[in-house]
């Protein structure tokens, strides 16, 4: 069967149809995304200064991040052009940078997830709190909690086979505190964000030397997770939401690259156009971190 | 409608000039970027200013990549309307959420109904 108008303008809208389609799509996705941009808004509006933790993401390799989309996001384009000039080799090049981009851009967004899984903020009962890193064994340790400190009991199935081995109760443990914590910043108005924004990036030398911290002595402990504070969570669910699309657009634009660019030899046209409508969405995804870069890395 | 639309029917020339706006658009993005980091180093005292500051400079970058990337500024009528209807729809669900949060139930209820 032929589907209709996917080269030819359909007479009504002027326009082919897939084209229509990822225009219909991305007005789903301004709802999706204008939807937890407002919860943004109305979560920061009515957080507290000590308990917004802005400073800590790390803001030159968010920018060098922006620098990578932007780029591939022209050179979609380029490759879009280029195929409109009967240049496909050329085309292929682009879009390779385009793909390279998309990788480059994931592969920073997990290094910077990383350092937040093993980045924790520590509530002393005696109402302080501090920011640092938690070692055990020589290496960093991810994901711990509250639970965690407290051990847990082996997890056995129903034939009485451990899955999961007992872990015992941690008592005291290896803590490498930073310079500030990000509430500083807020105490002093708007304060020094440079201070704060050094705590990420300065493992070197903004960190203090390593202390015992012992249980006892904790009301709370987190890692830079969603459940430390809704910051966090906004934070993850909005850039996981976003890689999400990156991944999605990378796949697309590769097999339309690779397999799927057996269709230039047989219907060139319908080929540009669908270099056109991926590249309509991956300018989307650059779109959205245009706006989301500033508003968790700066604001 | 006949088919002669704009960059639909390009010829060599055309996507050259083309190529041209999308190198100087990359530009543009790329010093957009640079002001809207260098702005956040400069420490603008006001909180209101800065946020303004760095929206508008976020806006005008979007609309560089929807107007040239996108081919908005050449674009036809259909996108136009959907794109009008999308941006009434978001612009009232943002107005009503950040709306109901300067209208919690204490402000709308009789005394005798609130707190407890």
């Amino acid at each position: 069967m032929e589907i209709p108008y996917n080269v030819k303008s359909r007479p009504d809208t002027g326009l082919y149809n897939a084209k229509l389609g990822i225009w219909l799509f991305l007005a789903s996705e301004v709802m999706l995304f204008g939807g937890l941009f407002t919860s943004y808004v109305v979560l920061r509006v009515n957080a507290s200064a000590e308990n917004w933790p802005h400073g800590l993401l790390n803001i030159p390799i968010g920018t060098f991040n922006t620098f990578v989309l932007i780029a591939s996001s022209v050179t979609v384009v380029l490759g879009w052009a280029a195929l409109k000039m009967n240049n496909f080799a050329r085309y292929r090049k682009f879009q390779a940078i385009t793909i390279l981009c998309a990788l480059g851009f994931l592969s920073i967004k997990s290094i910077e997830y990383s350092d937040k899984f093993t980045h924790y903020e520590i509530w002393f009962k005696d109402g302080h709190r501090q920011t640092g890193h938690i070692h055990q064994d020589g290496k960093k340790a991810w994901f711990w909690n509250t639970k965690t400190l407290a051990g847990a009991p082996a997890v056995k199935d129903a034939k009485g086979n451990v899955v999961k081995p007992a872990s015992p109760p941690i008592a005291e443990f290896e803590f490498s505190p930073d310079a500030t914590h990000y509430s500083d910043a807020a105490k002093h108005t708007k304060g020094e964000p440079a201070a704060a924004e050094h705590k990420e990036s300065a493992h070197a030398s903004g960190e203090h030397a390593a202390v015992k911290v012992k249980t006892a002595d904790i009301k709370r402990l987190s890692a830079f997770v969603p459940a430390h504070s809704t910051y966090f969570a906004i934070y993850f669910t909005l850039t996981a939401l976003h890689g999400l699309h990156v991944l999605i657009g990378a796949v697309v634009i590769a097999y339309i690259w690779g397999p799927g660019a057996k269709l230039w030899k047989t219907n060139p046209e319908q080929y540009v156009n669908r270099i056109e409508v991926s590249g309509l969405f991956w300018h989307f995804v650059d779109l959205v971190w245009i706006f989301l870069f500033p508003i968790l890395y700066l604001l | 409608m006949t088919d002669s639309h704009g960059h639909d029917g390009h010829d060599g020339h055309d996507v050259q000039a083309a190529v041209r706006k999308y190198l100087f658009v990359f530009g543009a993005l790329l010093v957009g970027t640079l002001l809207t980091v260098g702005m956040y180093y400069v420490h603008i005292p006001s909180v209101v200013i800065t946020i303004i500051v760095a929206l508008f400079i976020a806006s005008i970058k979007a609309s560089l990549v929807a107007c040239y990337f996108m081919h908005l500024i050449d674009e036809r009528k259909m996108i136009y309307s959907l794109l009008l209807a999308t941006a009434f729809f978001f612009a009232s669900m943002m107005v009503l959420l950040i709306w109901a949060m300067f209208d919690p139930p204490s402000l709308t209820l009789l005394p005798a109904y609130q707190g407890k």
